[in-house]
């Protein structure tokens, strides 16, 4: 059964339409990443989805119900942890999670128990006595992580869970989140710009622009669409008679050649490189220099975009910064 | 439509733990009125000031006034404290919960109501100290009802600007050209009977003034217009805001 089902969902502000005409659906038990810059529209689909937000047209369920008609049904069956805290500072952790808690309806026994469990999850037992506001932003989010969690939610939505958060911070949340998945079969949906993010964490990855998927698959299929590794080569002497060779491999899709320096796009790379070292020094060229790259997810976004996701960060923040924090 | 006592419950249980934890501000809510009534009441209590019905002295007459002054400041902040849930990002938490909106009003509207009574009694309880007396406990318990009656119109006031509002741009003009007018159009300083009729007629429109006049009614025995008047009157303006409180806020998008 699927977790997610979208046809069609759509969002219009005044003059931006911020999600656009999106179709996709999750499997149940899927961990699924929305990955694309500020302003790209996944913020806005994940409050749609979580009812927050009433799409303009089009219609999406969760866990099997409507999020404009049985918008109590949904909400009784996601868990969600905002890009932005939305935690009470005047309360103590503790509190904040027995709100929740109570919000959901649980009783007295199982509220404690629960709440004691993802404490413990989150690792801030230690800390649950202390006001919110004492918090620092690692621990306000696994404190969010940890209440999303408390009504065992089919559906676990997580906006830019590890944004703006040190290394380490952000290595403990990655766990957390596998392991949720992977344990409790939980169904998550999980936004970032991260690159590094999405290709650890996400079975799956939609990559988004102006709110339209530009594409979906997991991250080794997408990394398919560039044809795989780059292996660069320096090497000294006349090496016309060596690129001819070269030209007649099949397996090599791309040739590039920069001065003394040689781009040549295959699969497998590393198993190749002994075979190009010789061919290379058969032709009487010495090799100073080989270097292997693997495509990243960076890359993709490149190929499917246009740009880079920093570039289109910077240009958004210089731009549009006011209104894309508003719209959030 | 199906209300959840325990959603209610829990909004305002959080209203009174953050209304106990915020000492300064209550100790800074309670500041306002006290100078007023030290420096006001106490000032002009041996002056006749224009207006005051004669055998009242200015403190008696100054003390229900002050007294609406102080819930009607503290409900429209309560009811305009949505915008800082908007602001901190809690009113997400709020939304996304399982819980028909009107469950979430009712919670706010009685922790509101709470914590709004609660700084009303404590600045009565100053107000004694400075030689304010009661006059009959029947009429001291009604005195009860205007105060709630005041709480629970301003709160749906604020509910209703801050279920409109996106962020905390407006707070400033509904503060000084909303709430500071209602205040001195109330007649709670000095009776208004010696102003231009523009000033006399804003007045009559002026919910607070019924408020105001109950209290008075109520407590120092003296009153513009008959108890019963002032009751219903407020009575159904707050009744109304309420349910504008409620029916905005449950219109409202959280993000």
């Amino acid at each position: 059964m699927d977790a997610i089902r979208v046809e069609n969902l759509t969002k219009r502000f005044e003059d931006v339409t911020a999600v656009d005409g999106l179709t996709f659906a999750v499997p149940q038990g899927e961990l699924f990443g929305l990955l694309g810059p500020n302003g790209a529209g996944k913020t806005t689909t994940i409050n749609m989805l979580s009812t927050l937000l009433k799409p303009t047209s089009g219609r999406a369920e969760v866990a099997g119900f409507d999020v404009g008609r049985n918008r109590d049904d949904v909400r009784k069956s996601i868990g969600v942890v905002f890009q932005e805290p939305a935690l009470d500072g005047k309360l103590t952790g503790r509190e904040n999670l027995e709100f929740h808690a109570m919000m959901y309806g649980l009783g007295r026994d199982e509220r404690k128990a629960r709440i004691d469990e993802v404490l413990r999850l989150v690792d801030l037992t230690d800390k649950a006595a202390v006001l919110t506001e004492k918090y620092s932003g690692g621990m306000k989010r696994r404190l969010e992580i940890a209440r999303g969690l408390i009504q065992w939610p089919k559906v676990l939505f997580l906006d830019e869970p590890t944004l703006g958060l040190d290394a380490q911070t952000r290595r403990h949340i990655w766990d957390y989140v596998k392991k949720l998945n992977k344990e409790r079969r939980v169904t998550i949906i999980l936004t970032t710009h991260y690159m590094e993010e999405a290709d650890y964490l996400c079975d799956r990855i939609a990559i988004m622009d102006h709110g339209k998927f530009v594409a979906l698959d997991t991250s080794p299929h997408l990394k398919d669409v560039l044809g795989g590794d780059v292996v660069s080569m320096e090497v000294e002497g006349d090496a016309d008679a060596y690129v001819a060779e070269l030209r007649t491999l099949d397996w090599i899709k791309k040739i590039g050649r920069h001065g003394e320096e040689l781009n040549l796009t295959m699969e497998k790379g590393e198993r190749r490189i002994p075979e190009l070292i010789t061919t290379a020094q058969a032709n009487g060229l010495t090799v100073s220099c080989v270097h292997l790259r693997k495509p990243s997810l960076e890359d993709v976004f490149l190929h499917f975009t246009g740009r880079t996701i920093r570039e289109e960060d910077v240009k958004v923040n210089m731009w549009h910064g006011p209104m894309a924090h508003g719209r959030r | 439509m199906m209300i959840s006592w325990t959603a209610v419950y829990v909004m305002w249980l959080r209203e009174m733990k953050r209304f106990v934890r915020a000492k300064s501000r209550i100790i800074g809510s309670l500041i306002q009125p006290l100078f007023f009534l030290g420096f006001l009441g106490l000032g002009l209590n041996k002056m006749a000031v224009p207006g005051v019905q004669t055998g009242v002295t200015y403190m008696r007459f100054l003390v229900p006034g002050i007294i609406g002054m102080t819930l009607l400041f503290s409900s429209s902040m309560q009811g305009l404290s949505v915008l800082w849930d908007r602001e901190f990002g809690f009113l997400k938490e709020i939304m996304v919960a399982p819980v028909n909106r009107v469950s979430i009003v009712l919670g706010r509207i009685a922790g509101g109501t709470t914590s709004t009574m609660l700084q009303g009694l404590l600045v009565l309880a100053l107000s004694f100290l400075l030689g304010f007396k009661l006059g009959h406990w029947p009429l001291f318990l009604l005195g009860l009802v205007f105060m709630v009656l005041i709480a629970f119109s301003f709160i749906g006031f604020g509910l209703i600007f801050a279920s409109r509002m996106k962020d905390m741009q407006g707070f400033g003009i509904i503060i000084n050209f909303i709430i500071f007018p209602l205040f001195f159009l109330s007649g709670a300083l000095f009776p208004l009977n010696n102003l231009p009729l523009v000033v006399r007629l804003l007045s009559y429109i002026d919910p607070l003034t019924y408020g105001v006049d109950g209290l008075r009614g109520c407590w120092i025995g003296a009153s513009a217009h008959p108890i019963a008047v002032n009751l219903m009157i407020m009575t159904a303006f707050s009744l109304v805001m309420l349910f504008f409180g409620a029916y905005f806020f449950e219109k409202s998008e959280s993000v």
